[in-house]
């Protein structure tokens, strides 16, 4: 395997890493063999620079150190270290949430005018589900009351239990939570908790610690639930949808737009604001204006407009070096400020738009609210204005594309499932796990890393699960990786699906009439919206009479590399997924912190995690959590009914 | 002859060295594995401070070693073809006179092995490992004609 090769399966990326290398342009995987070896104490987990005493480290190898200046051993170095990670992810998922929440409120005091409430009938449904009657009103008073609900996460002072966090799970779930005394009650209270707790000189315990970060991870998991709710009732519950994904959507012809980050406030207003603009565009001597999207803002305009997927994180620099862009607009998280570097290569204009997420040298539009199309079109004319200075020899765009078929919401997933059991749609998922249709349900999320060959572990493991019968579900870069491969074509079951697998998308597919057929992976949205997996996991477990500890769905990121992957896979662990992660975190420092997260977390929780780099060691790990899961169920169900005929 | 070089002002005292020297001699040469590995893997190098300067301390291979003329098993000796004091640890019977006698420091006992531990210089690798895992290159391996 070639130098290039090794660091990528992507054909589109490999085409540009070899542009890049002739070009002599820089990229991530450049930088990080800059970075070898690697720190191996803060590899390890055990770096404390938490006071001002240290660094403090803890000899990995027994003979140095072995406790911190304040005395603080391996375990509660690396818990601490941890769970800050898990509140680092926290903030971020919540914080969008927040945002999200405050447009809502801003557009209903009618400050917001350039946004509608999109989705009424989501509005009224989440009102149900955390039990406001919404009988007689307005869409405007429900969508206020669940929007001030949703704040209310943030803000309550009482010990009541997060509204986000009891309305979406079992009630055997929310019981285990209290029991554990890991039930946040304010999303910001908990991440306060978790920086106060592992700062100097407060909590040393190890298990007590993890407590605390699961407590701010299950505020993670009511920030990215309630920031999926309000997004889908602003701008539309994603319905099934086609595009295409891969590089090769960046079009020479068009003025291109990237839309890059997370929050799609304003991307959603510069797809629309792109599409009356077109004119301008052709002035220009364009054939038109084409957005795309890097990350999670591709993945949230892609779920709900068909917006094209350009590539995903760790790519992210090489769709600049298409030479084609002409404008990158970046909102927050996952954004590289070697991107700025970069477009001074080229033609392409960077352009932040959040106050607290600037990269200097960039351009920088205030994004507000209150003129959000001003602002889109600030944006679309700098884009217009680059593709003028666009240097047509620089252009070299990859010709690799794939169809997507996207924009699986639950509702919309509910729907197909209701071509098959309309009086009860989850049972057609149930019924295919009870007779063995399916072995179980994996969840794909997470990010790209240089750390792993890109997009490998994603693939890999999606092949050997869809061979062995397993249902496929996907969020974030995963999904990116595999929407860019062609696993979310209808083409693909034919190619990977197992006997079962194939036999259940089949049937389904033709009883709903989905057009072309059904994809071999669900696109269910955003890393926020990993929150759509639990729902149907927790409909699953309702369905089973069970807690999703006890059914056969599993979770995986291959390549997991922000804070905020640390926090779902956190709250996956504890609301019962065995989760793999294919790149190891900082926890093997402390054998006693491993031994939690990967064993004994399964005692508590029923969820742990699997820390294995090797994809197909991976697969096979949780194809044998799946199979435990089921020869459990049957078997506690055969006692069971063997029990009965004895009485 | 090739020898290793400290730059003095260079050395941040990270202790990347100590861990890729352990590292580089450990069976997995993985540090996700290696530390999980028993007996743990030992490091040959160990960093030092005096004042306010880091020193990454480490065997000189010194060309009329005390260690050498201390010994009474016959263990430790020049290994002329790359320049280096080596130990045969089949010799060694774990008497610690080199320990003794080595002026800084450098030999030490293999707890787990009753042997003397010292740098081997890595003679498997293209560079010494504490030289490859040094993030500011304050570690440099020359030879020695070039630099004196």
């Amino acid at each position: 395997m070639g130098r290039l090769e090794g660091r990528t399966v992507d054909p589109a990326a490999l085409e540009m890493l070899k542009h890049a290398d002739e070009q002599g342009l820089e990229t991530a995987w450049d930088r990080c063999r800059a970075q070898e070896p690697l720190c191996g104490f803060g590899n390890l987990g055990v770096c404390c620079r938490i006071c001002l005493q240290g660094p403090c480290r803890i000899d990995p190898f027994g003979e140095g150190a072995t406790r911190g200046i304040c005395g603080a051993q391996d375990y509660s170095i690396v818990a601490r270290n941890l769970i800050r990670s898990i509140a680092g992810g926290t903030a971020a998922h919540s914080d969008h949430g927040r945002h999200v929440a405050l447009t809502l409120l801003a557009h209903l005091d009618g400050h917001a005018p350039d946004y509608r409430i999109a989705d009424p009938a989501k509005a009224e449904a989440v009102a149900r589900r955390i039990g406001l009657d919404p009988a007689g009103k307005t869409p405007q008073e429900i969508t206020r009351e669940v929007t001030l609900a949703a704040l209310r996460d943030f803000s309550r002072l009482e010990e009541e239990p997060c509204t986000w966090v009891t309305s979406t799970v079992t009630p055997g779930m929310t019981e285990k939570f209290e029991e554990c005394a890991i039930m946040p009650s304010n999303i910001n209270g908990a991440i306060a908790e978790v920086m106060h707790r592992s700062t100097m000189g407060v909590d040393a315990d190890p298990i007590n610690l993890i407590f605390g970060g699961l407590k701010s991870a299950l505020a993670d998991y009511a920030g990215c639930h309630l920031s999926t709710d309000l997004t889908d009732i602003l701008f539309g519950t994603p319905r099934p949808v086609r595009s295409y994904a891969n590089l090769g959507v960046i079009d020479p012809e068009k003025v291109n737009i990237t839309v890059h980050g997370h929050i799609p406030l304003l991307s959603e207003i510069v797809v629309d604001v792109a599409r009356e603009m077109e004119d301008e565009a052709r002035a220009a001597g364009a054939a038109g204006i084409n957005v795309v999207g890097i990350c999670c803002t591709a993945n949230e305009v892609l779920m709900r407009k068909g917006i094209p997927l350009a590539t995903n994180f760790i790519a992210q620099e090489l769709a600049i070096m298409t030479g084609a862009v002409d404008a990158i607009i970046v909102d927050l998280q996952c954004i590289m400020p070697a991107l700025k570097t970069l477009c001074e290569c080229f033609h392409t204009r960077l352009i932040t738009t959040i106050p607290f997420s600037k990269i200097p040298g960039a351009y920088h539009v205030d994004f507000r609210e209150e003129r959000a199309k001003e602002s889109a079109r600030r944006i679309v004319k700098l884009a217009i204005e680059a593709y003028r200075e666009r240097d047509p020899a620089k252009v070299h765009v990859p010709q690799v594309k794939n169809e997507v078929v996207a924009g699986f919401s639950l509702e919309t997933m509910l729907e197909i499932f209701a071509s098959v059991n309309q009086e009860k749609p989850i049972r057609a998922l149930v019924d295919a796990i009870e007779e063995g249709e399916i072995r179980g349900i994996a969840l794909f999320a997470g990010c790209t890393n240089t750390k792993a060959r890109h997009d490998e572990g994603h693939l890999t493991i999606a092949r050997e699960l869809a061979k062995n019968d397993v249902f496929i579900v996907a969020t974030g870069c995963a999904a990116g990786a595999l929407a860019k491969a062609g696993y979310m074509r209808p083409g693909a079951v034919k190619e990977f699906a197992g006997p079962g697998l194939s036999r259940f998308l089949e049937r389904l597919g033709r009883a709903s009439g989905f057009d072309g057929g059904l994809p071999l992976a669900f696109h269910m949205g955003s890393c926020v919206d990993n929150s759509r997996a639990v729902d149907l996991a927790v409909l699953i477990a309702k369905e089973m009479g069970s807690d999703v500890a006890d059914i056969p769905f599993v979770a995986t990121a291959p390549e997991a590399m922000h804070e905020k992957a640390v926090s779902i896979g956190a709250w996956a662990v504890t609301l019962g997924f065995p989760t793999h992660v294919g790149v190891i975190p900082p926890v093997y420092g402390s054998s006693l912190v491993t031994e939690v997260v990967t064993k004994i977390a399964e005692d508590v929780f029923g969820g742990y995690f699997i820390l294995e780099t090797d994809p197909l060691k991976a697969a096979q790990k949780l194809i044998e959590a799946l199979n435990y899961r089921n020869w459990r169920r049957k078997y506690s169900r055969a006692s069971l009914d063997e029990a009965m005929v004895a009485e | 002859m090739k020898e290793v070089f400290v730059r003095l002002a260079r050395c941040v005292g990270c202790r990347q060295c100590e861990i890729s020297c352990a590292l580089v001699h450990s069976e997995s040469r993985d540090i996700h594995q290696a530390v999980w590995e028993r007996p743990l893997p030992r490091q040959r190098v160990r960093v030092t401070r005096e004042g306010s300067e880091y020193y990454p301390l480490r065997c000189f291979h010194c060309e009329d070693a005390p260690c050498i003329g201390a010994c009474i098993s016959g263990a430790m000796h020049l290994d002329e073809d790359v320049g280096t004091v080596a130990c045969d640890t089949a010799r060694c019977v774990g008497c610690w006179m080199c320990v003794m006698v080595c002026p800084y420091g450098s030999v030490r006992i293999h707890e787990g092995q009753k042997v003397a531990l010292k740098c081997d210089r890595c003679p498997d690798e293209d560079e010494p490992a504490c030289v490859r895992g040094c993030p500011t290159r304050a570690l440099l391996v020359k030879e020695r004609a070039l630099v004196v």
